[in-house]
């Protein structure tokens, strides 16, 4: 089994913050991961891609392979979009819908998302107005972590159990918030797949 | 024994901790940056090794080299192009009688994420004839540094772990083995073992050309070099981290070709000869510049078909990946989706919000446009951000310290109102040196230390000297006190600071201006780590 996810975003995002929560659930949960991060120069404000690998054999690439990924998970709609190359046949693409417009040449949002619709199998998320209900814009990411969950080969209470973890040092509310962030997350990555 | 998830850089400095390193240097460079962290880090929680950050890359090589004459394990790690600003000590060191292991660990940056060339490390290790360890992934990057203190202190040289920026900055789980105690404090007595006396120089030479038929044998049989010839007519030679991608794809092949994997240099002769004359035709996959491939090539191609970089089966620059491969092994191409009808624009980095070298550079632009005729060097860091729209300000970005020493140049071949923008580090780093020259030459220039109190680009390292003793580094050097100038790098200030600017530009001689406001992002870390 192979789970490979490319995740995107824009430099102070938090796309590295995402994937390691993703990344350690995964090692708790057995498999073997490579997470292969973008520092320096990019990370300020500019496109960002990290590519995280997820298998229960020894994985060599650090890299994911064009037309093989089962998910590309984005903190950003536009930079979705950038590496929709990556899928395979039968992967899904989850963005926020919330736009960061940084750039003078920003498309037109309405054309980001029906680019995003056009990809089979593929989730908008509203990250900000959810994680603004979890209580914090800064949970964000896990909203994010949260929309993903249904298709990462993880069961989800090993997801929480590293999130609260990991934001044990900041606090029980702290903790709360991202554990409702990624249960609002989790509820409207769900919805979209029942629907 | 205990298993860590480490980035590639992690896994070098556990090692180095692990093999009983008594001290590491570095200076920051993407994508080696991490290396030193961890050591920091882990010293901060232990006592030791000691480990600091230098001036620059040159005195941390220097500084290592002094751990090892005390027969101590010494760590250097720096980027690539910090090698070519260490090159004397590098160059020199392999003719020392090396007692206490001296491993460097630099990390080469094909794809330029961070840089400004991608210059294949490997080279070095060559010309300096020293042994080259190349890790595939990060328990080897782990075990091969482990080594690298037994091979250094073996054959008495320095040896390079070379890294490249997908295995830097890569994270996966290490298993570590036993740690090995700290060499005990031991100087090398051997009369002009240290010293490069031309007389002593020709005999430790003599010594290091002598060792080389063993570190051949070394590599040889090193367990690193994988030959498996299983008859077929094509033969695969891949080295660092290009066996990932090799073997991404392998599994596609109905006769899998025969297979050399490369991760200890010098090249292992035998074993390529082995596998060539097993062959017609060798497809040679290494990530960097085409290093075995020319070897394998010579002057005049061998009877066997050799694709690689150099006949463009692969590309010559940039990364390799598990795609870019297949067309030099024969497969086919990967397809994925392509957007129809909506062509992605680019997304630069760009200054954080709030960051102070934006508003510097907003007031020299006003000034420039002001005065008309005027010149901008800059140099490598943040600042160099300030190339790219709204500012576009510099004019040339080279290497570290560059931005002076071009200045001066500049103004000597008759320029006027020429400019130098410098990071606060990377005038400690490089730049005082060239402000000397411009000094003793009165050269007509100004230059701008943009001083945001931090190594910012690499992470927010701290600076060798806090940004307030950055005034009495130039007056010391010679900048006149009437001309060395400090200003508040923000827009409330604009006015105020482009008239400062303009003053010292109408001064004909060396001035300073140094805008002062601290980095965004340490002072937001600053402000969380007071609240936790």
């Amino acid at each position: 089994m192979n789970y490979d996810i490319i995740l995107a975003g824009v430099g102070g995002q938090g796309v590295l913050s995402v994937g390691a929560i993703i990344a350690q659930s995964a090692m708790k949960s057995g498999f073997f991961v490579k997470q292969s991060e973008v520092h320096g120069m990019s990370q300020r404000g500019g496109a960002v891609l990290a590519n995280l690998r997820i298998s229960d054999s020894e994985i060599a690439s650090d890299l994911i392979a064009t037309g093989t990924a089962a998910m590309v998970l984005s903190m950003e709609p536009l930079e979705s979009l950038r590496y929709v190359g990556y899928l395979a046949p039968d992967g899904e693409l989850v963005t926020s819908k919330n736009p960061l417009e940084n750039i003078t040449d920003y498309p037109d949002v309405e054309e980001v998302y029906a680019q995003i619709r056009k990809i089979p199998k593929s989730t908008l998320i509203d990250s900000l107005a959810l994680a603004r209900d979890a209580g914090s814009l800064l949970a964000t990411n896990m909203v994010m972590v949260g929309a993903a969950a249904h298709a990462l080969p993880v069961p989800e209470s090993t997801i929480t159990k590293t999130i609260s973890e990991v934001f044990a040092r900041k606090g029980e509310r702290v903790v709360e918030t991202n554990l409702k962030a990624f249960d609002l997350g989790m509820q409207a990555g769900q919805a979209r797949q029942a629907g | 024994m205990t298993e860590r998830v480490l980035l590639g850089d992690e896994a070098v400095a556990q090692a180095a901790i692990d093999a009983g390193v008594s001290a590491a240097y570095a200076y920051p460079g993407t994508p080696s940056t991490e290396i030193l962290e961890y050591i920091l880090d882990w010293t901060r929680k232990h006592g030791r090794p000691h480990a600091s950050w230098c001036a620059n890359e040159k005195t941390a090589y220097e500084e290592a080299l002094g751990v090892s004459f005390m027969g101590r394990r010494a760590l250097v790690t720096m980027k690539h192009v910090g090698l070519n600003v260490a090159a004397d000590p590098f160059m020199n060191s392999p003719l020392l009688d090396i007692t206490g292991g001296l491993v460097l660990g630099i990390a080469d940056d094909p794809g330029m994420h961070s840089s400004q060339n991608e210059q294949d490390s490997r080279f070095y290790a060559d010309f300096a004839r020293i042994i080259c360890l190349e890790p595939a992934n990060q328990q080897e990057a782990y075990e091969m540094t482990r080594e690298a203190f037994d091979l250094s202190e073996r054959f008495q040289i320095p040896v390079m772990i070379r890294l490249v920026t997908r295995l830097a900055h890569s994270r996966a789980a290490v298993e570590g083995a036993a740690p090995i105690p700290e060499r005990p404090l031991e100087k090398c007595t051997r009369r002009g073992g240290w010293m490069l006396l031309p007389a002593m120089a020709r005999r430790n030479f003599a010594s290091l050309i002598e060792r080389q038929t063993d570190i051949r044998e070394y590599a040889e049989g090193a367990p690193h070099n994988a030959l498996r010839i299983n008859g077929a007519r094509v033969g695969v030679i891949t080295t660092g981290i290009a066996r990932n991608y090799y073997r991404e794809n392998v599994a596609e092949f109905d006769n899998e070709p025969s297979h050399l994997h490369i991760g200890a240099y010098p090249i292992p002769v035998g074993k390529v000869r082995r596998l060539v004359e097993s062959v017609d035709r060798v497809v040679v996959v290494e990530e960097g510049y085409p290093y075995v491939e020319r070897y394998l090539r010579g002057l005049i191609d061998p009877g066997v078909e050799i694709v690689g970089k150099v006949d463009g089966a692969l590309p010559v620059s940039g990364e390799l990946n598990p795609d870019n491969i297949r067309p030099a092994l024969g497969l086919p191409t990967r397809s994925g989706i392509v957007l129809d009808g909506l062509t992605l624009p680019q997304r630069p980095p760009q200054f954080c919000k709030g960051c102070g070298h934006a508003d510097t550079y907003a007031f020299i632009k006003a000034v420039i446009e002001e005065i008309g005729d005027a010149t901008v060097t800059s140099d490598i860091g943040c600042y160099a951000l300030g190339a790219l729209p709204p500012y576009q300000v510099p004019e040339t970005i080279v290497d570290m310290g560059a931005s002076v020493s071009m200045a001066k140049g500049a103004a000597e071949a008759g320029g006027k109102n020429i400019i130098a923008v410098i990071g606060d580090s990377t005038f400690l780093h490089s730049g005082v040196t060239p402000l000397m020259d411009a000094v003793v030459a009165g050269a007509d220039m100004t230059v701008v230390i943009v001083d945001n109190m931090a190594v910012a680009m690499t992470g927010g390292q701290e600076t060798l000297y806090p940004s307030s003793e950055l005034t009495n580094i130039v007056k010391g050097v010679g900048v006149d006190p009437e001309h060395v100038v400090v200003l508040e790098a923000h827009r409330r200030k604009h006015e105020e600071n482009m008239a400062a600017l303009k003053k010292e530009l109408s001064y004909k001689g060396v001035s300073v201006v140094i805008t002062v406001r601290e980095c965004v992002e340490t002072a937001r870390r600053a402000a969380r780590n007071k609240e936790s």
